[in-house]
């Protein structure tokens, strides 16, 4: 079973606050996927989380990088991007799910590239375009 | 004295030999852009896997170019971060092997303050005039976007950088959204040379601050809604009018912000490199504004500005001339500052 709620925002400034709020509710050992095109506000969720959690480090796209580690907050985030991917193979010859299976929180942009990682991710949030700067996005929590 | 640098922080693989920090005896990269191109997207060549089959025949040509053995070479230097950590430890393990096995002094240096010192590189027939101390150094690429304020070779502070997506990687997105090939950045560059940079004006972002940090995050969207306005009919003259318009937005950032911080600073040379400084607009427009403010202005050839290890071994001859050499228990350092 899954419960699903939708939220609106009107600007990156509304994603990120939405992230910092819906952070509250994370703990040690979540996986967190993040869906959407290029520009839905991804990367915005994630830099309100981290501000939620404590943590200190600035919060940048992992695109090139691959993964980014925040630290200082309540817990380790490990922020993962997935964007560069052509396969799933390559998510596991980089050695990248040793981060899912880390003690603090994991979130992975672009989750959907790699479809087995779905299923270790309780919760699974979509971004999608209503406007130039609207977004609607949707939270599935898995239950346990 | 020979350093022999390897690099492996990001997606190529890299070996070469440098003598005393500046004459280039070789520098082989293994790129993967081949393999990239193949899936007309952003693929990147990210399995470590990959970097270990490359190390060893990368260092044997590396030395073979550079005519010399491993018992001519005084000193090893490794790129210790940032960048992913199972790509570093290839190198890092790789260069600890040889320095253990043949008794070579050890040193490791940071990939991007790397880039800087790839302005001293210098190879036969190859005129370079190199900056002085302090000078600024704008190191820009795919996972990077940094102003340095640098005070010796081995002395850097980040005096503004990115606070969201790379300028490399704003080239690499914006191309997908138009629906260009790989690598994006080149592809950019190649349809902005005939296209209208005034086609669309882009904001500029962050330029009004007075602050030395970017942000490319937003520019990404603003090309998205372009891009959707079309209804995925774009001409070939607007998709150059929409590269020339893109690139245009984002060299008036990086060579507004570097000329800020040249004045800000009070220096009066100035480094551009990284992957992104082969940029054709951008080497153009930050001639001109250095020339016109009267300050002298250095941009290594393309194949030092995207990733090597000559810069790597360069870097690693000054950080050994100042006493800092690395032990057996050196490790990689991802989250190094950027």
């Amino acid at each position: 079973m899954t419960a699903s709620e939708v939220y609106e925002t009107a600007s990156p400034e509304a994603t990120e606050a939405l992230g910092e709020a819906l952070s509250k509710g994370f703990k040690s050992g979540d996986v967190i996927a993040l869906i959407g095109e290029l520009g839905a506000g991804k990367t915005c969720f994630v830099r309100g989380a981290a501000k939620g959690i404590g943590a200190v480090s600035r919060v940048k796209s992992p695109s090139f990088t691959l993964v980014n580690i925040y630290e200082g907050g309540k817990f380790a985030l490990y922020h993962l991007d997935l964007y560069r991917l052509s396969n799933a193979d390559e998510f596991y010859n980089a050695g990248l799910e040793e981060y899912v299976y880390a003690r603090g929180v994991c979130v992975i942009e672009w989750a959907d590239k790699v479809p087995a990682l779905l299923k270790d991710c309780g919760v699974v949030i979509r971004f999608t375009h209503s406007g130039e700067k609207e977004r609607v996005i949707t939270v599935e929590r898995r239950d346990e | 004295m020979l350093i022999l640098g390897i690099e492996t922080s990001c997606d190529d693989t890299a070996a070469g030999v440098v003598e005393d920090g500046a004459l280039v005896r070789s520098s082989v990269v293994l790129s993967q852009d081949g393999i990239h191109s193949k899936y007309g997207g952003i693929v990147p060549e990210l399995a470590s896997r990959q970097h270990i089959e490359a190390i060893a025949p990368v260092v044997e040509e590396a030395l073979a170019k550079a005519s010399v053995t491993l018992d001519c070479v005084d000193g090893i230097s490794v790129t210790e971060g940032p960048g992913l950590v199972g790509s570093l430890l290839v190198g890092m393990s790789f260069a600890k092997a040889i320095s253990f096995a043949k008794g070579i002094p050890l040193t490791a240096v940071n990939h991007i303050e790397a880039h800087s010192v790839a302005a001293f590189l210098t190879e036969p027939g190859l005129a370079v005039k190199p900056p002085k101390f302090p000078f600024v150094s704008l190191v820009v690429s795919g996972g990077h976007t940094t102003l340095f304020l640098v005070n010796d070779y081995t002395a850097h502070e980040v005096i503004g950088e990115t606070l969201d997506d790379a300028a490399g990687e704003a080239f690499d997105k914006a191309a997908k959204l138009l629906g260009l090939g790989y690598p994006g950045g080149a592809m950019i560059d190649a349809l902005a040379k005939n296209g209208n940079p005034a086609y669309v004006e882009f904001t500029r972002p962050y330029l009004a601050k007075d602050s030395l940090d970017f942000s490319f995050s937003g520019i990404k969207t603003a090309v998205l809604n372009r891009v959707r306005g079309f209804n995925g009919a774009i001409s070939d003259d607007v998709l150059k009018d929409l590269s020339a318009s893109f690139q245009e937005a984002i060299v008036d950032v990086l060579v507004t912000k570097a000329m800020r911080a040249v004045k800000k600073t009070g220096v009066s040379h100035l480094v551009a490199a990284g992957g992104v400084a082969c940029n054709s607009r951008l080497r153009r427009k930050l001639t001109e504004e250095a020339s016109a403010y009267g300050v002298s202005l250095c941009i290594p050839p393309p194949r030092f500005c995207s990733d090597n290890a000559a810069m790597v071994a360069g870097m690693g001859f000054y950080k050994m001339q100042k006493g800092v050499f690395a032990g057996l228990d050196l490790n990689a350092n991802p989250n190094m500052p950027r």
